[in-house]
């Protein structure tokens, strides 16, 4: 009975996580347009682009390892989907609560980049390998900081005595703000600048678009893709930035509005969930929108040097100053 | 000094796999996003690291100077004004001043302030565009919105006094077609001023930006030294501090009234370093010099004819009987424009007409400023010289299938084979030959 209680739930969150995907892949793409002066695509631009892709005729080059090729556009999909299933909507759990944590959701995530790097290595053009080695130079810069994000956080909240402190399902019901000390809030006031500044970097947009860099090496990862495998792809992007939003606003902006409003039963759930969709919009508009038509394309040595150094510096320190409020408090 | 070496068994692949075994070959081009016209690139890199590279054109010839020897002259000034689409004053330019030289056709003043005028906003635009193309091969599109946007007001003011907002159609041999009427001068000067106020603005969004500076900081560096020995002209010669400007040295129509300094870095009180930064500083303090050059023609321009010879039928008789050769120079947006022409006695077309663009001669320096960048840097080195594939291309291989480079000693051989062949041939047929 739960088993089909959760394909439901599961068929209507991808249904609609895939609606609001477009509609703010399409956002995104409008308002990029209108601070950069000029007037933009429909906001259906995307759905139309899938749609075109998807009639498109699928070619696998000469050159091409063609089961890895194939596969690691699938691969990237399926991990993005999945990853999606573990996100809390507004005061919802996730659909998958009880199957898996926040360890297995930041494994997913890293998944598509992955995939699209194998995809690169087994595409055979010179292009695409040189976009998979950026791919995986730039992973080894963001992962790091985005693991002592969600750690940190994880950790804290078991030494509040808060479990399962792993899931994210806690995380989003309790939080840590209120939790912790002025140091402790310092703390996670870096960890929350720290995330922000890896999203662009997760979703490989610019700055940080160096696998792609259309100027440079013509779509990188993706220059021998096509039809149905490049849809895939494109899917996969649109599904990853709703879920890496859905987790800094999980991590670090959890709170309801039905809750303090008063409003309770399906009315509050339906508020909340309408909230948490203008959360998203929110971090996708700052950390997606604005800073990639604000800066250049870096190139990927200073991508690394910007992430191991400053960037894992300031998560250490958000860490560390978590530690110290739990020493401070006496947790 | 550090030399110049262009070997052939430098660039030969073989030795290149001896060295560096774990290098691999990336093409771009002739067809790649990073390139507006198509030219390959074969670099060998290792990582990200660019070991050597090698460049080959000759995928945009169109025989203009062929099509050129087939027209009668004024036909021939649209066919130069189409070389370009950019530099499309500057051909027609260099070549009047060839027609001109060759069949000693004076130029009165006033036709050679409104020359100057026209010359200089395709200054302001052509460099207003590299900005925008040099923005989005960076990937920030939208500095490039922004710039195109607002070089949209030149454009327009071209086209309100020209009648056409790319292909001018302003030079004649004897002068100009058009004149600019005094009250065309308050919106010229609207324009000007409204282009100083922008000055700030590109400081600000090009030189202090910090992703920009970045990216093109010690990128693609051509030495002074460099820049000298593999004759680099317009502003890539000049961001590596050589002081080297048609109008400065060779100077022709207004220019010597007018006093043009070649710029560098230094007027900016920046050290020079001749990398990609330095071209965006040179081609800023160029948009700057043009408007105040602008603002001197317009004070200064005489009243007066337009143009020394009105009448098209009367002009090409007078040209139709001229004998001669002339060279014309100019300074583009890119560097030095050279027409040389070759005029015969009751031949309506030119006999040899051979056009030398600027990108000729920015294409050696390629060479040392792809030395050790990295992938990334490609297409901004590449866009730093502003290339203008299509005007420089001189040769095609339109029969036989056998491809070959001729290196530099092998042509000295041909060429010292051609004068012995032609001294001997001379020997036998010249009436001063068969004394003997």
């Amino acid at each position: 009975m739960s088993g089909l209680n959760a394909l439901w739930q599961a068929i209507l969150v991808l249904v609609g996580g895939g609606a609001i995907g477009f509609l703010y892949k399409g956002l995104d793409r409008k308002l990029a347009a209108r601070l950069q002066g000029r007037i933009g695509p429909p906001l259906r631009q995307p759905v139309l682009d899938v749609v075109k892709l998807l009639l498109k005729e699928n070619v696998v080059p000469r050159t091409a390892v063609p089961w890895l090729f194939q596969a690691a556009p699938f691969l990237a999909f399926v991990a993005a989907v999945t990853a999606l299933l573990y996100l809390p909507v507004g005061s919802l759990s996730p659909v998958l609560h009880s199957y898996g944590d926040l360890v297995l959701l930041l494994y997913l995530l890293a998944i598509p980049a992955l995939a699209m790097a194998v995809g690169g290595f087994a595409s055979g053009s010179p292009y695409a390998v040189v976009g998979a080695q950026r791919e995986i130079v730039m992973m080894m810069s963001y992962e790091f900081p985005l693991a002592i994000a969600a750690v940190g956080i994880a950790w804290r909240l078991s030494t509040l005595g808060i479990g399962p402190s792993f899931s994210l399902a806690t995380i989003a019901a309790n939080p840590l703000w209120g939790l912790v000390g002025p140091l402790g809030w310092i703390g996670l006031f870096l960890l929350f600048v720290a995330l922000l500044v890896v999203t662009p970097a997760e979703l490989s947009k610019i700055p940080f678009d160096i696998p792609e860099a259309e100027t440079e090496i013509a779509g990188g990862l993706l220059v021998e893709y096509s039809g149905v495998n490049l849809a895939l792809f494109y899917l996969a992007d649109v599904i990853k930035t709703l879920v890496i939003a859905g987790l800094v606003v999980a991590l670090f902006i959890p709170y309801g509005i039905a809750a303090p409003l008063g409003i309770a039963g399906i009315g509050g759930k339906i508020l909340d969930i309408l909230f948490f969709l203008v959360k998203l919009f929110a971090v996708i508009f700052v950390a997606v929108t604005v800073i990639r038509v604000a800066f250049a394309r870096l190139k990927v040595d200073q991508v690394a040097k910007l992430y191991l150094l400053p960037t894992t510096l300031i998560s250490l320190a958000g860490l560390l100053l978590l530690v110290l409020d739990k020493v401070v408090m006496g947790g | 000094m550090k030399e110049v070496r262009l070997e052939p068994e430098e660039m030969s692949e073989k030795k290149l796999e001896k060295t560096c075994p774990t290098c691999f070959e990336v093409p771009i081009g002739p067809i790649h996003p990073a390139l507006k016209e198509g030219i390959r690139f074969t670099f060998w890199v290792e990582g990200e690291k660019i070991k050597k590279v090698d460049i080959r054109p000759g995928f945009m010839h169109r025989g203009i100077e062929f099509m050129g020897t087939k027209r009668n002259l004024v036909q021939l000034i649209y066919l130069a004004e189409r070389i370009c689409g950019i530099c499309s004053v500057s051909h027609p330019l260099a070549l009047v001043q060839a027609v001109e030289e060759a069949a000693g056709i004076e130029v009165p003043p006033r036709a050679q302030y409104i020359r100057v005028i026209i010359g200089e906003l395709e200054r302001i635009h052509s460099h207003l565009l590299w900005a925008g193309v040099a923005a989005h091969e960076l990937g920030f599109d939208t500095l490039l919105h922004y710039v195109w946007k607002v070089r949209e007001p030149v454009l327009d003011l071209l086209e309100d006094i020209t009648g056409n907002r790319i292909d001018y159609a302003i030079p004649i041999y004897g002068g100009v077609r058009r004149d600019i009427p005094p009250e065309k001068y308050p919106k010229l000067k609207d324009a000007l001023r409204y282009y100083r106020s922008l000055v700030d603005d590109f400081v600000n969004f090009f030189l202090r930006d910090p992703s920009i500076e970045a990216r093109t900081r010690d990128v693609g560096i051509l030495t002074r030294e460099e820049a000298d020995v593999l004759c680099a002209v317009g502003p890539t010669a000049r961001a590596s501090g050589l002081r080297k400007d048609v109008r400065q040295d060779w100077p022709y129509f207004t220019y010597p009234d007018l006093e043009v300094k070649a710029l560098t870095p230094e007027d900016m009180g920046l050290e020079v370093r001749g990398d990609v930064y330095d071209r965006i500083v040179v081609r800023l303090l160029e948009v700057v010099q043009s408007i105040q050059i602008i603002e001197r023609c317009l004070e200064e321009m005489p009243e007066g004819e337009i143009t020394s010879v009105p009448k098209v039928a009367a002009l090409l008789a007078q040209l139709k009987k001229a004998e001669g050769e002339g060279i014309g120079r100019h300074e583009a947006p890119r560097g030095e424009v050279i027409h040389y022409i070759r005029l015969e006695a009751d031949k309506e077309a030119p006999v040899v007409w051979k056009v030398k663009a600027p990108t000729y001669s920015n294409f050696m320096p390629w060479f040392p400023m792809f030395e050790d960048q990295e992938i990334a840097d490609i297409p901004i080195v590449a866009a730093s010289i502003d290339p203008c594939i299509c005007c420089m291309e001189r040769v095609y291989l339109v029969r036989g299938e056998r491809e070959e480079v001729v290196w530099k000693e092998e042509l000295l051989r041909l060429s010292r084979e051609k004068t012995k062949r032609v001294a001997s041939r001379l020997a036998r047929h010249a009436p001063w030959g068969r004394k003997g």
